[in-house]
């Protein structure tokens, strides 16, 4: 199958149905005689709930129910689950907010569900929401991250003290104070890391049917994780899994904020058990604003402590981690899974870590692309870069001579991560000869000339990628010998279709056209954890090998039992025998298998296979990301002119769909870098940010052509040698530009930019730069 | 979005005896600013009266030292049309970066003016370019036209049929666009006449507005130079969470410069 083959750079082949609207997502779905919810959401950041009254709601028009937290309390179904297994300070617990599918005492964010109403039309829901009467006693509400933990400050839950949910510590710290005490020079910076968004192009959205004669739920819904959404799921509504079926169509994006049990999804089926019929909501564009969790948002501390030869002995690192006003399963590991990313390409011997998780009147949190990965690179890369200044190195060196070497692999950092494998110093090398790295000053020089300030940033980052887990894979072929390709996994956009099918094509030689690919539905897919933290091509393309490997196993012995020889060789699709001039493809061997004649006696007829693939071990993909941007002094203005990518993804399955997820986790962390950011009114507590009208997107016309290579240095931590690549891109981009803009404005004494880096905060330091200079 | 009566007028008479007639009753151009402000359920007319059949209301023309747009001409039409890129460039130029392509095609000259939202583009134009709006009732000089906020000339029942635009002898816009809406932070039209210069700034106030020292010192030397010093207050500006009054009176301040720069290079 050579131009199916893994490697080959093919074209999605979701692409031609999604892009003649023949996707079928949540909203294109629709069940006979379905109803529409909407939500009814707290306007107040926190405040006391005193009275519902919904009578004037339960009476407009084409209204069938509405609903409180009252009536959840006594639905029977349970709370929604929330994070657990941290510890406090003092050893204690987590604290574990209750997460009712909608509040009953108090509200405890701008959004925060206390009705829904189902109605005959999504208008008529609409119209009665706003009948619904909430009294409300208004409290003062906390929404900053560095001040949540004060004495003082508003309490999201009375018996939480100073608003802290958990602590989270990793590293040695006694061998790190040891090294900082006793370093030769400790550079010392404090970051702000802002809250954003995923603003996925498809709205969350769920329908709920209860099937009252069969006694059984189904969700149609947008998630990435479908067995562990049911298993949740089912918890929560206090019924075994096999009641509850879970089926999701196309998503439109995800990034990490799709993946939780919400609020909305209980709401749809206890409307649909209520009235009988199933309930459709989906989020409109404003709702999710304020409605979807949102990422990242932490202030940090960090101190790099180097030797007089600039060599890293020790890095210490305080976080305060806003989790949020509710916990859910996962909406804390931004905080903790992958501090480990701070350790970065580097030798440091000692490195200590301590987060905080404190609970604020905001969002729940959810992971969002990188999960921790971007805001821990961006710390490391930002120290390495203000180091090199402090002492007056290249960035480029001080990287150089701290990085680990591939002779010291396997390594282990200070922090949890053991690098199984990795060149970085050659990725470098290459990164640099990309961009002409040498010939940088003298692009400065000319466009000085031309009235613009440039600047050059590089980040080295490595991340976690498939966290030890396990994904499933079946291939069913029918009796005409195409292939039904069942996966756990669940794709939002990234392509597994694609790379799925080219596996198959590769391992099977059917041809891609005759593979029918199915994913999301527990009544179908037998096993598997689902997408996210760039796990499913080692994961869910191991999964897929291993099910291939299978059939080809059994495949082989019917071939032989059919040539009648008993040393079969199989090569691209065809069983071969030196023994006999016969020779059979794996569609006829299919075709044959289901005919007992055909099969040797000691195996089951018909040819199936279901592979369950577990790894105990992560892989590390890694790279250089180089930009040079130009600022317009006058106005801070600044544009992307270069960028290149060198990166070390393992073994590179499609080349095409690599590149996508690179291009497009760049265009998340320049985002997040230049202009993104969920920003509360401190007093109020108010959203600020809550439309595109004032939340604002990286558009394409933006980025310059980006330039990507990848040099893989391929992992055996999974069979097909790949690395993950889903996160990279982001975690990479967000440090490589901070960089180059502090470098643009360095001769002018700026030493730092704040994120996001707007024009007129650029403008701004720039102003305070030159009358620092001038004064 | 509440449940409202839709009409389809076919002349300008017909649409102004209708909205007459009817309860409280909102004219639909393109419908850019209306109908995501009718779905947000900001606003509940009774009546919407759609101009979109009007025939009259469409079109452009030479009459001549004058650039007439008919009303209900899409900002697409305005920057494609050969009549307007060689009478006015600048004119074309600030249609073509109007919101979006969807926007352009969508968007009307007469909606947008009759709007006067703060920082559209066109109220530039209208005010720099030394424009008049015509109405069913009355011509409307551009001094007169734009009062504030979201507040024009027009009256009760007063629809908009064309703008007449003067030929200046060079022109130049320059919008500094809002990171996040794409609305003009800045949108500044610097336009030489023989009777004086007029420079016109949009989006950073609460309404178009002109700049009468700039104007001063460029009808006495039409340089960069000229103008480089002068400031504008910050007081009367508006201000958000991305760009401030004090940023935007600064931007005025250099767009205006560049402006002559682009016209004197």
């Amino acid at each position: 199958m050579g131009e199916f083959a893994i490697g080959q750079p093919v074209s999605r082949f979701e692409d031609p149905r999604l892009l003649r609207g023949g996707g079928r997502y949540v909203d294109d779905m629709s069940l006979p005689h379905m109803a529409f919810g909407h939500v009814v959401r707290s306007p107040h950041p926190h405040a006391r709930i005193l009275k519902i009254d919904t009578r004037r709601a339960r009476q407009a028009p084409g209204v069938i129910a509405v609903l409180t937290g009252e009536d959840w309390l006594t639905s029977g179904f349970g709370d929604l689950p929330t994070a657990t297994g941290k510890k406090k300070r003092d050893g204690s617990p987590m604290y574990r907010p209750k997460f009712p599918a909608m509040t009953v005492d108090k509200a405890r964010y701008v959004g925060d569900p206390v009705a829904f109403v189902v109605a005959n039309t999504a208008l008529e829901a609409q119209d009665a929401a706003e009948l619904v009467e909430v009294d409300y006693d208004p409290l003062p509400a906390i929404t900053d991250t560095a001040h949540a933990h004060e004495d003082g400050a508003p309490q999201v839950y009375d018996d939480c003290a100073n608003n802290i949910c958990f602590v989270y510590q990793e590293g040695d710290k006694d061998k790190t104070d040891v090294a900082i005490a006793a370093a030769d020079r400790v550079i010392k910076r404090r970051f702000v890391i802002s809250r954003v968004t995923a603003a996925t192009m498809e709205t969350r959205g769920s329908i709920g049917h209860y099937d009252k004669a069969a006694d059984r739920y189904t969700c149609y819904t947008t998630l990435q994780r479908a067995l562990n959404f049911r298993e949740e799921l089912a918890e929560t509504l206090r019924i075994p899994e096999s009641k509850l079926r879970i089926v999701a169509g196309d998503i439109g994006g995800s990034f990490g904020m799709k993946s939780g049990v919400f609020n909305e999804v209980g709401l749809v089926l206890l409307g649909s058990k209520v009235t009988g019929r199933p309930v459709k909501w989906v989020a409109t564009r404003s709702e999710s604003f304020i409605a979807d969790a949102h990422g990242r948002d932490n202030v940090t501390e960090a101190e790099l402590a180097l030797d007089k030869n600039g060599k890293f002995t020790g890095l210490r690192v305080r976080t305060l981690y806003n989790a949020g006003s509710y916990t859910q399963p996962g909406s804390d590991s931004g905080a903790s899974s992958n501090v480990g990313t701070l350790a970065g390409v580097y030798m440091t011997p000692a490195v200590h870590v301590d987060v905080t998780g404190v609970l604020t009147n905001t969002n729940p949190m959810r992971p969002f692309r990188g999960n921790g990965r971007p805001e821990a690179a961006f710390v490391i890369e930002r120290m390495v870069d203000i180091a090199a200044d402090e002492i007056g190195m290249d960035p480029a060196e001080l990287r150089r001579i701290n990085m680990i070497p591939p002779s010291a692999m396997p390594f282990q950092t200070g922090l949890s991560f053991n690098y199984d494998c990795g060149e970085f110093e050659k990725v470098l090398d290459e990164a640099l000869a990309m961009i002409d790295y040498k010939g940088f000053e003298a692009r400065r020089a000319e466009a000085r000339k031309r009235g613009k300030l440039r600047g050059i940033g590089m980040s080295y980052t490595i991340e976690k990628a498939a966290a030890p887990g396990y994904e499933g894979a079946e291939v069913r072929f029918d009796r005409t010998g195409s292939i039904t390709l069942i996966a756990g996994s669940v794709t939002q956009g990234q392509g597994h279709e694609t790379v799925f099918k080219q596996i198959v094509a590769d391992r099977l030689g059917i041809h891609p056209d005759e593979i029918h690919y199915l994913q999301g539905d527990t009544d179908q897919v037998f096993l598997g954890e689902g997408t996210g933290g760039s796990r499913t091509s080692a994961l869910g393309g191991s999964a897929v090998t291993s099910a291939t490997e299978k059939v080809v196993d059994k495949a082989r012995k019917i071939a032989a039992h059919m040539m009648q020889v008993d040393d079969v060789e199989y090569a691209d699709g065809v069983f071969t025998s030196r023994k006999t001039n016969r020779s059979l493809s794996m569609k006829e061997v299919a075709k044959s298998a289901t005919n007992p004649r055909n099969v040797p006696k000691d195996l089951e007829i018909g040819l199936n296979a279901t592979a369950a693939y577990h790894t105990t071990r992560q892989n590390f993909p890694n790279g250089c990301h180089i930009v040079e941007v130009e600022i317009d002094e006058e106005t801070g203005v600044a544009t992307l002119d270069k960028y290149i990518v060198v990166d070390d993804v393992g073994v590179v399955l499609n080349p095409l769909l690599l590149k996508g997820q690179i291009v497009g986790g760049i265009a998340q962390g320049v985002g997040q870098m230049m202009m993104e950011e969920i920003r509360f009114d401190p007093d109020s507590g108010q959203i600020l940010t809550g439309s595109f009208m004032d939340y604002a997107m990286p558009h394409a016309e933006i980025f310059p052509h980006i330039d990507i290579k990848s040099m893989p240095v391929p992992t055996k931590t999974n069979l097909l040698g790949v690395k993950g690549a889903g996160e990279a891109g982001c975690v990479g981009a967000i440090p490589a530009v901070a960089n180059a803009l502090v470098d643009a404005l360095t001769h002018l004494g700026v030493r730092d930019v704040a994120m996001p880096a707007t024009p007129e905060r650029i403008w701004r330091v720039i102003e305070d730069a030159k009358r620092g200079q001038t004064a | 979005m509440h449940n409202f009566n839709y009409h389809r007028a076919s002349d300008v008479a017909g649409a102004a005896a209708l909205l007459k007639d009817v309860d409280d009753g909102k004219l639909l151009a393109g419908g850019m600013t209306l109908l995501p402000t009718l779905k947000n359920r900001l606003a509940a007319p009774s009546d919407l009266i759609d101009l979109a059949g009007v025939s009259d209301l469409k079109g452009i023309s030479i009459e001549g030292d004058e650039v007439v747009i008919r009303a209900m001409t899409p900002h697409a039409v305005v920057a494609a049309s050969h009549e307007v890129a060689t009478a006015i460039p600048a004119l074309a130029a600030l249609a073509g970066g109007i919101g979006d392509p969807a926007v352009r095609h969508r968007g009307t000259i007469g909606g947008s003016v009759a709007n006067a939202d703060p920082a559209a583009d066109y109220p530039a134009a209208i005010v720099g370019l030394n424009a008049t709006v015509v109405t069913n009732q009355r011509s409307i000089a551009a001094d007169d036209f734009f009062l504030g906020l979201f507040e024009t000339a027009l009256r009760p029942g007063e629809i908009i049929t064309s703008v007449r635009f003067k030929n200046p002898s060079r022109a130049h816009y320059l919008k500094f666009r809002h990171p996040a809406s794409g609305y003009a932070v800045v949108g500044i039209m610097v336009a030489q006449y023989a009777s004086g210069v007029r420079v016109a700034v949009t989006g950073a106030g609460p309404s178009v507005f002109r700049v009468s020292a700039m104007e001063a010192a460029l009808d006495k030397s039409f340089t960069p130079k000229s103008i480089a010093d002068i400031a504008v207050s910050a007081d009367q500006l508006m201000g958000d969470i991305h760009c401030s009054a004090e940023y935007r009176a600064h931007i005025v301040k250099v767009y205006a410069r560049r402006a002559v720069e682009a016209l004197t290079a």
